[in-house]
């Protein structure tokens, strides 16, 4: 399907820029064209269609489904429109301070922030494409597992005494509930702008991230991984550990996904290494030090830690 | 003379968010007096929980995200 990519990579490497395949460096300059060509054609082709079906839902709505259940509906509730609400980064505090006003418990609410960056639709369709449809839906299970995993950890630590006090004073007002315009020249506008604002805000992170993946891909022989992380019983929470100071959107961890899969990688190893790059972020712990206090970002890191070398064992036992 | 406030805790999106609406008042000479509200508290009590959040003449009109032009034209128009 996508094979005109590989021949335009093929074209330029070979036989415009005359490296030879099979070389480090050759291999590398191939693996970026492909992936860079492939990647952001794709990139804009769902973000567009994504937008163009707003197949998607407001943080308003999450809010009104998941107050008021049992955990045993709340929980993947949370994590399941966690994966399917976009919102910026710096909605974050009013999101969190509105979601507990609303009466939804504290773990459920961290579990929907968990599952947020980790899964999102463009993210999940461009790794369907990419690596196949089994991948991404080991994803999306590891994903929305830690999601739950995380929340219900923070449920039994009994952590909302780390919650900014005035937090619990803040009464709101009616919630706006903002009007759609769904019609076909208002999606194709809405698509557009999508396109724009998506693909400009993660950009550099898919072009670091192809980067990083073609090096990898050329300069590092599958010997290496085969020695060091394939049977290493340590390489699950050294994945975590590397991923953790590390950030980038998930469309960004997707060709380095793809490197260390070809190298031999397991695949819950490099699962985990995905979510810990795209779910801890520096960027959003400054932001929520705003509403927690810096014991429960901590532990909220430890946990999330936890759980991703949880599932990492898990899906390497499973799948490999 | 519209009365606008852009509700964000100080983010791209909603400085980008003002700065269109200021852009569209110009383009169509619609006098508008546009403040940005950056506090959290006060953000949460206007009923906002996705930001940029635009309240014209003290109703909330959108939520989430940088509006349209074209939504902007109708509030500014209307």
């Amino acid at each position: 399907m996508f094979a005109v990519f590989t021949r335009l990579a093929d074209l330029i490497a070979w036989n415009l820029l005359g490296l030879t395949p099979g070389s480090r460096l050759g291999e590398a300059v191939h693996f970026f064209i492909e992936d860079v060509t492939k990647i952001f054609f794709l990139l804009t082709v769902i973000v567009f269609l994504m937008g163009f079906l707003r197949a998607m839902i407001a943080p308003e709505k999450v809010r009104e489904l998941v107050a008021g259940r049992s955990r045993f509906v709340s929980y993947p509730l949370a994590v399941m429109l966690g994966a399917v609400t976009p919102f910026c980064s710096c909605s974050s505090v009013p999101l969190f301070i509105g979601f507990l006003e609303a009466g939804i418990p504290l773990g459920v609410t961290m579990a929907f922030l968990i599952a947020s960056p980790m899964i999102n639709e463009v993210a999940v369709v461009l790794l369907g494409a990419i690596m196949g449809w089994k991948v991404a839906a080991l994803y999306v299970i590891a994903g929305l597992t830690v999601g739950i995993l995380g929340g219900l950890l923070i449920e039994a630590l009994k952590l909302e005494k780390w919650v900014e006090d005035y937090v619990w004073q803040i009464r709101m007002g009616k919630v706006a509930a903002p009007k759609v315009d769904t019609s076909l020249t208002a999606r194709l506008a809405f698509a557009r702008a999508e396109v724009k604002e998506i693909v400009g805000r993660i950009w550099t992170f898919v072009l670091l991230g192809v980067a990083v993946g073609a090096l990898l891909h050329g300069f590092v022989p599958a010997s290496f991984f085969a020695q060091y992380a394939a049977g290493n019983p340590f390489a699950v929470p050294l994945a975590a550990v590397i991923g953790i100071p590390l950030y980038s959107n998930a469309s960004g961890v997707i060709p380095i996904v793809e490197s260390l899969i070809g190298k031999g990688l397991p695949i819950g190893t490099v699962l985990t290494l995905m979510m810990s790059v795209a779910a801890i972020s520096l960027p959003e712990m400054i932001i929520l030090r705003k509403v927690l206090k810096p014991q429960l970002i901590a532990t909220f890191t430890a946990v999330l830690f936890v759980s991703f070398i949880i599932v990492g064992y898990l899906f390497n036992g499973l799948f490999t | 003379m519209k009365d606008i406030i852009v509700y964000g805790s100080d983010c791209t999106n909603c400085h980008n968010t003002k700065e269109l609406i200021r852009q569209v008042a110009e383009a169509l000479g619609v006098a508008a007096d546009i403040r940005e509200v950056t506090d959290t508290v006060e953000i949460m009590r206007a009923g906002v929980m996705s930001t940029p959040g635009v309240a014209v003449n003290g109703e909330v009109v959108h939520a989430g995200g940088v509006p349209t032009r074209e939504a902007i034209e109708g509030w500014l128009k209307g």
